[in-house]
């Protein structure tokens, strides 16, 4: 269980970064080489509920792992926890972050454009967070494929993000003009 | 034929266009029923509507039902609905 | 004060048919108790359903542009009402008198606000005992607010009305504008999905009707329908307010019975037949017409009107354009407006009017060496480099792109105007493409185009205060 445990875990932080990044994607409005956008976003969708079943397993794993001792409380309040309560306690914050943002996803059509992307803008504090969660709470969190992992998908990330700030993000109306049969006799 | 797919129609797809932003993920869902125009906003492709029809609500055929629906909920700013006759 | 006045006051009215003026039958400026001495007392308690049986049969239609019958909407808006009678919230139906005209060329709604409110608020009164409404608002520009106030006042049975302003915007006229201004001081039009008439305002049924109509409603609820009929003809009874502007010798409000040929309203009004190149009837989102045959009807399939076409009067904007003047180069003006009016809120609109511009644009710059508006001083003969003969393809190719893609129908509108002008002004087209304009003067339709927008007499404030 332990191992399960650690090991859901890490699969649930690389694929809530590759959702960060898909979700950067399809705000962009661009589709991905050959992929459509409408395969963009349900793939952004669809890695983002892995990594949901992949966060259960983790909590699942640890809530029935003796040596863990985690406590039903500590899954939705944070900094209680017996082991290292801080890094433990981010974990706690990024998954109550996560589900605000997949509950609140998969009612958009319910709660209204407005809400659903208020909320879903916490994807960029809760993606942090689960990140220090992984470092400094994984038991092999300073091991190197851990690190290396850690450190790729977090330029990623970052360069992704540098990318939602800049200029030429938005594939605009303007933009598609040119990209079109627009033509000036 | 225009004249038929428009009797046939099985449900009209609303477009919003307070809200579209021309994204262009209901004309790579449904490319028979919408093309995009110089701006990348949905356009009904032609025939599908008669010269002075009402270009904001597209007939769509049966076939297409299951797309249309997915455009709907996959619109990035819900500006699509299905109005069924 | 004199001069603005002087223009919109009713000695500047002429009727072109024997009635006398029906509107403005109280003189200008009517008080409460001129306007009572004029039309009598507004009927008191009648019967349910009375006003609208009138209504249906009178045949009239909404004056605001798009000529809806007001009969047919009334009894949308009573059954809703009805229905809505057992809803658990308070519901009942919402009246809203529209004076934005946004309509640059249109000043009859200002010119009737100011001679005649006391109509406009008698049809909203009688239409809310007919239908319980539960709420009534009159939505009119800056302008005109202290004179509706002042009638507000000074009778006693409008304490219930409530006076808001609009804003000075095109769209802002438009019906869900109006709505949405009032619910949340955004006029912009929004996505219908339930006609006003089920779900307007707060979600109560709403009938939002021009402010001619309202007060073709106060008299249609005092004489009836017969009497109302007696004017005009079968597909268009009753008499309407016409705004006449352009290269005339005085700006005028004038009433006009419904089928009236154009020449005859032009004839009333002092304009030599040789004065006049064309016409724009309707407005901005009207049509230019060449004035010999037509009448001005909302009933476009008219039988019986003789040779005549047919030309729906809009808001009843008559600009008229005067011989030498570039027809194309006043249109790319008004087109170049339009597009600057657009609530960019359709994509649609909001790309392909300035698109659509910029091709009128250029084709009306044949001539003034392409720099198209500002080109004053550019008269007959002055030769530019041709043009691309495509640029006709290419307005008909955008037109039918941005043409019934937007919540309102401004894009309608302005697609419309742009292909009367180039089939009424056909024959300066390939003039045009050639880089000359036969016609002359480009420049000065947009003088007289500016002249109006500006016209201190046109939102007659002066006279509205003491």
């Amino acid at each position: 269980m332990w191992a399960f445990g650690r090991a859901s875990g890490f699969a649930s932080m690389l694929l809530l970064s590759a959702s960060v990044l898909l979700g950067i994607l399809t705000r962009s409005g661009r589709p991905l080489v050959q992929l459509p956008r409408v395969s963009v976003s349900l793939l952004h969708r669809n890695v983002s509920l892995m990594a949901v079943v992949f966060l259960i397993f983790h909590v699942g794993a640890l809530l029935l792992d003796s040596y863990a001792q985690l406590h039903v409380t500590d899954v939705f309040v944070p900094f209680l926890g017996s082991y290292r309560p801080f890094w433990q306690g981010l974990g706690t914050v990024a998954l109550d972050l996560l589900a605000a943002v997949v509950v609140t996803g998969l009612l958009r059509h319910r709660i209204g454009q407005r809400t659903f992307k208020l909320v879903h803008w916490l994807s960029y504090a809760m993606w942090p967070v689960a990140i220090a969660h992984s470092v400094g709470n994984g038991t092999d969190g300073t091991s190197a494929p851990v690190v290396a992992a850690v450190v790729v998908v977090s330029v990623a990330v970052v360069a992704a993000v540098a990318w939602r700030l800049s200029a030429g993000f938005l594939e605009t109306a303007r933009l598609r003009q040119l990209h079109g049969q627009w033509r000036r006799p | 034929m225009s004249a038929d797919s428009r009797r046939e129609a099985a449900a009209r797809l609303h477009i919003d266009w307070t809200r579209c932003d021309g994204r262009g993920l209901c004309a790579e869902l449904l490319p028979e029923a919408l093309s995009r125009d110089d701006w990348g906003f949905p356009l009904a492709a032609p025939g599908r509507l008669a010269v002075d029809a009402d270009k904001s609500n597209v007939p769509l055929k049966h076939s297409e039902l299951g797309a249309a629906a997915d455009a709907v909920k996959l619109c990035p700013v819900l500006a699509l609905r299905l109005a069924r006759p | 004060m004199t001069a603005a006045v002087g223009q919109l006051s009713p000695a500047a009215v002429r009727e072109p048919w024997d009635g006398g003026s029906r509107l403005f039958a109280a003189g200008g400026r009517a008080g409460y108790a001129g306007h009572l001495a004029a039309y009598g007392p507004l009927p008191g308690h009648e019967p349910r359903g009375t006003l609208l049986a009138q209504l249906q049969a009178s045949g009239l239609t909404g004056r605001g542009g798009a000529a809806f019958p007001a009969g047919p909407k009334l009894a949308a808006v009573a059954e809703a009402g009805g229905a809505a009678r057992y809803a658990t919230r308070p519901s009942g139906p919402v009246l809203i008198a529209n004076g934005a005209e946004g309509e640059p060329l249109s000043f009859k709604d200002a010119t009737l606000l100011h001679n005649a409110p006391h109509l406009v608020i008698d049809g909203l009164l009688a239409t809310a005992q007919s239908v319980a409404a539960s709420a009534i608002y009159i939505y009119t520009a800056a302008g005109n607010l202290d004179v509706v106030a002042a009638a507000l006042a000074e009778r006693p049975d409008a304490a219930g009305v409530i006076l808001t302003e609009s804003p000075d915007a095109f769209v802002a006229g438009q019906a869900s504008a109006a709505v949405n201004f009032l619910e949340t001081g955004r006029a912009i039009p929004v996505d219908l999905r339930r006609r006003l008439a089920d779900s307007g305002f707060k979600g109560r049924p709403t009938l939002v009707q021009n402010v001619e109509t309202w007060a073709q409603v106060a008299l249609i609820a005092r004489y009836g329908a017969d009497w109302f009929r007696a004017a005009g003809v079968a597909g268009d009874p009753g008499t309407r307010l016409v705004s006449l502007s352009g290269d005339v010798p005085a700006q005028q409000v004038l009433e006009v019975p419904g089928g009236a040929p154009l020449t005859d309203v032009l004839a009333t009004a002092g304009i030599r037949h040789d004065a006049v190149a064309a016409v724009l009837v309707g407005g901005f989102h009207g049509r230019w017409v060449r004035p010999e045959g037509v009448v001005l009807s909302v009933d476009e399939g008219a039988a019986g009107l003789g040779a005549g076409l047919a030309v729906r009067p809009g808001a009843g904007v008559l600009h008229v354009l005067g011989p030498g003047r570039c027809g194309l180069a006043a249109t790319a003006d008004m087109v170049d407006y339009l597009a600057g009016q657009s609530a960019r809120q359709c994509g649609p609109c909001m790309f392909g009017l300035p698109a659509l511009a910029d091709v009128m644009r250029r084709l009306a710059g044949g001539g003034s060496g392409g720099s198209g508006r500002g080109g004053a001083g550019a008269g007959a003969g002055v030769a530019g480099p041709p043009l691309d003969p495509g640029l006709v393809d290419e307005v008909g190719r955008l037109s039918r792109l941005v043409s019934g893609r937007g919540a309102c129908h401004h894009p309608d509108g302005t697609v419309r105007l742009i292909a009367s002008a180039l089939e009424v002004f056909a024959d300066d087209i390939p003039w045009h493409l050639a880089g000359q304009c036969n016609s002359g003067h480009a420049g000065h339709a947009a003088v007289g185009l500016a002249g109006v927008r500006d016209q201190p007499g046109r939102v007659p404030a002066e006279g509205g205060r003491r």
